[in-house]
């Protein structure tokens, strides 16, 4: 079989094509979104509030309402939470965070368990990308373009506030609204990546795409692109993947996302590992010679 | 002579900590004035209240005459925010700081004109970093990462400007560059308000001198604060008349 027959032969088939769509929409969604979750320290916070959203996922399904109104609800609930216990008791944060998330992934496990459902809702939970429907598709492409748009107009906002929120207080911006923003735009990016990757996956798409940008350029513009095209990229390329091995698509998306990020932190020029040991070697025997 | 920052009675407390003693100062329009006072003598607490990030338990705080949110929102508050408050390992440059800035100026997503451009460039070349401009933040030396904020503050156009600490972690040679720009920037007729524990930049520095041990302990000439009777009362020791009287 030649290498195009094995690109092109999971094409025929209808669910390869959408799951191929729905992993490509959300890879580059949650890929944007990561390139600031790093920057501003938030990625336990994407952990907790992918976990948290799992109970306001399972109550929209049963009142018929869409997933994204009741993760958004459960998502800052999660985080409104982790405040009241941190200000209001001796519990740091990483425990206050610990203690909610998965306490809400409790009780979405809880209502999956007494729900009676046609579809089965654990797939939220391990994610179902090869039997993403129509439907799915198109709720997926609104959310996504939602996030997209919002996060493109706003990514300047964005940057300052990750990078210097007192100045954007001094100009009469609320440090508080655009942290605001920022956690709807995670709630509702990980409504969009839920379907494909599972709510327990969701993290891995939040965090490793902009963590493996931030290690390949200085430039927090670049990292938008780069994040994205990364993402997108592993993630047909774990898709493909499990179809040839038979192997969960979910999985192997991240695994792949995985291993581009090591291969990147041991090789990417100026902040790898072989690189900057490289560059030092260099250095030394520049001042041995002198 | 106008009062740029009006400070009247302001007390802050952090649960049973008092910050801020009733402390009511004026900083006038074209001075440069500095802060003075040891760790937790409230610098800090004083600049975030005058910023608006802390809100006082009594008194108000007054911007040229009127409600700090207002100047806020008009771009006239600068910001040089402390070193260790600072990512350096952002993946932003020089001139992308600088370019912050403008975003009081701007449209909803800060989509950078013509008139932006020139601005931050001006900036730039003013306080001399226009050959560093695309380096990335922290790849500048300690006092290049000072003036690029500084620069941040004048492309803002900003008519009141808080430093807290420039001269921590900044050489000699660097601190004399920021001082002489400082300098410059108060004869344009801005305020700049520096908060400070180094006592020897002071004379070619400041017009006036407050020393804050969580109440205003003096304000006046430098040459009157660097009296030891007065540092001994900001940083609460007897040090100095110790070294005038061996024994």
């Amino acid at each position: 079989m030649s290498p195009v027959d094995l690109l092109l032969e999971p094409l025929q088939y209808e669910f390869m094509v959408r799951a191929l769509v729905a992993t490509v929409v959300a890879a580059i969604v949650c890929a944007l979104l990561s390139c600031w979750l790093v920057l501003v320290g938030w990625s336990l916070m994407g952990d907790a509030v992918s976990h948290a959203v799992l109970p306001g996922v399972v109550l929209a399904y049963v009142v018929g309402a869409p997933f994204a109104v009741g993760a958004l609800v459960f998502g800052f609930l999660a985080v409104a939470l982790i405040g009241a216990i941190r200000g209001t008791s001796r519990i740091k944060e990483d425990a206050a965070i610990g203690i909610v998330f998965t306490t809400l992934f409790a009780l979405g496990l809880v209502l999956i368990s007494v729900t009676p459902s046609q579809t089965d809702l654990n797939h939220i939970i391990f994610g179902n990308i090869l039997g993403v429907s129509t439907a799915d598709l198109t709720q997926i492409g609104i959310l996504a373009a939602v996030a997209f748009v919002v996060l493109v107009l706003k990514r300047r906002d964005l940057t300052l506030y990750a990078f210097d929120p007192a100045h954007a207080h001094a100009l009469g911006l609320s440090p508080r609204v655009l942290g605001a923003l920022l956690l709807g735009l995670l709630a509702l990016t990980a409504v969009v990546a839920l379907q494909v990757v599972g709510v327990i996956l969701v993290v891995a798409m939040l965090i490793i795409p902009g963590a493996t940008a931030y290690l390949l350029t200085d430039r927090f513009g670049r990292m938008l692109v780069i994040a994205p095209v990364v993402s997108a990229v592993s993630s047909v390329v774990g898709i493909y993947l499990s179809y040839w091995m038979d192997a969960a698509s979910g999985g192997l998306v991240v695994v792949v996302q995985g291993v581009v990020f090591a291969l990147v932190h041991l090789f990417s020029p100026r902040h790898g590992v072989v690189g900057s040991r490289l560059a030092a070697r260099r250095r030394r025997r520049l001042s041995a010679a002198r | 002579m106008t009062a740029a920052i009006d400070v009247r009675g302001v007390t802050v407390r952090y649960g049973e900590v008092v910050a801020l003693d009733d402390v009511s100062l004026t900083v006038r329009a074209g001075r440069v004035t500095g802060l003075i006072g040891m760790n937790g003598s409230g610098k800090s607490t004083l600049f975030k209240t005058v910023m608006g990030l802390v809100r006082p338990d009594r008194g108000s705080v007054l911007f040229e005459g009127s409600d700090p949110a207002r100047a806020r929102k008009q771009a006239r508050v600068g910001y040089v925010p402390q070193s260790e408050d600072v990512d350096w390992t952002f993946p932003v440059s020089v001139r992308d700081v600088v370019m912050m800035g403008r975003y009081g100026h701007q449209g909803p997503t800060r989509r950078a004109r013509r008139v932006d451009h020139a601005a931050v460039d001006e900036a730039l070349e003013r306080v001399g970093l226009t050959d560093c401009a695309d380096r990335q933040i922290g790849r500048l030396s300690g006092g290049q990462r000072k003036r690029a904020f500084v620069a941040r503050g004048i492309a803002q156009d900003a008519s009141t400007m808080l430093l807290d600490e420039p001269f921590a972690g900044v050489d000699k040679r660097s601190e004399a560059t920021l001082v002489r720009l400082l300098r410059e920037l108060a004869d344009d007729g801005r305020t700049i308000l520096v908060s400070t524990h180094d006592l020897h930049a002071l004379p070619q520095l400041a017009d006036e001198v407050v020393l804050l041990l969580r109440r205003v302990l003096f304000h006046g000439s430098v040459a009157a604060s660097l009296r030891p009777e007065n540092l001994a009362r900001a940083f609460g020791l007897d040090v100095l008349d110790q070294g005038d009287h061996p024994g």
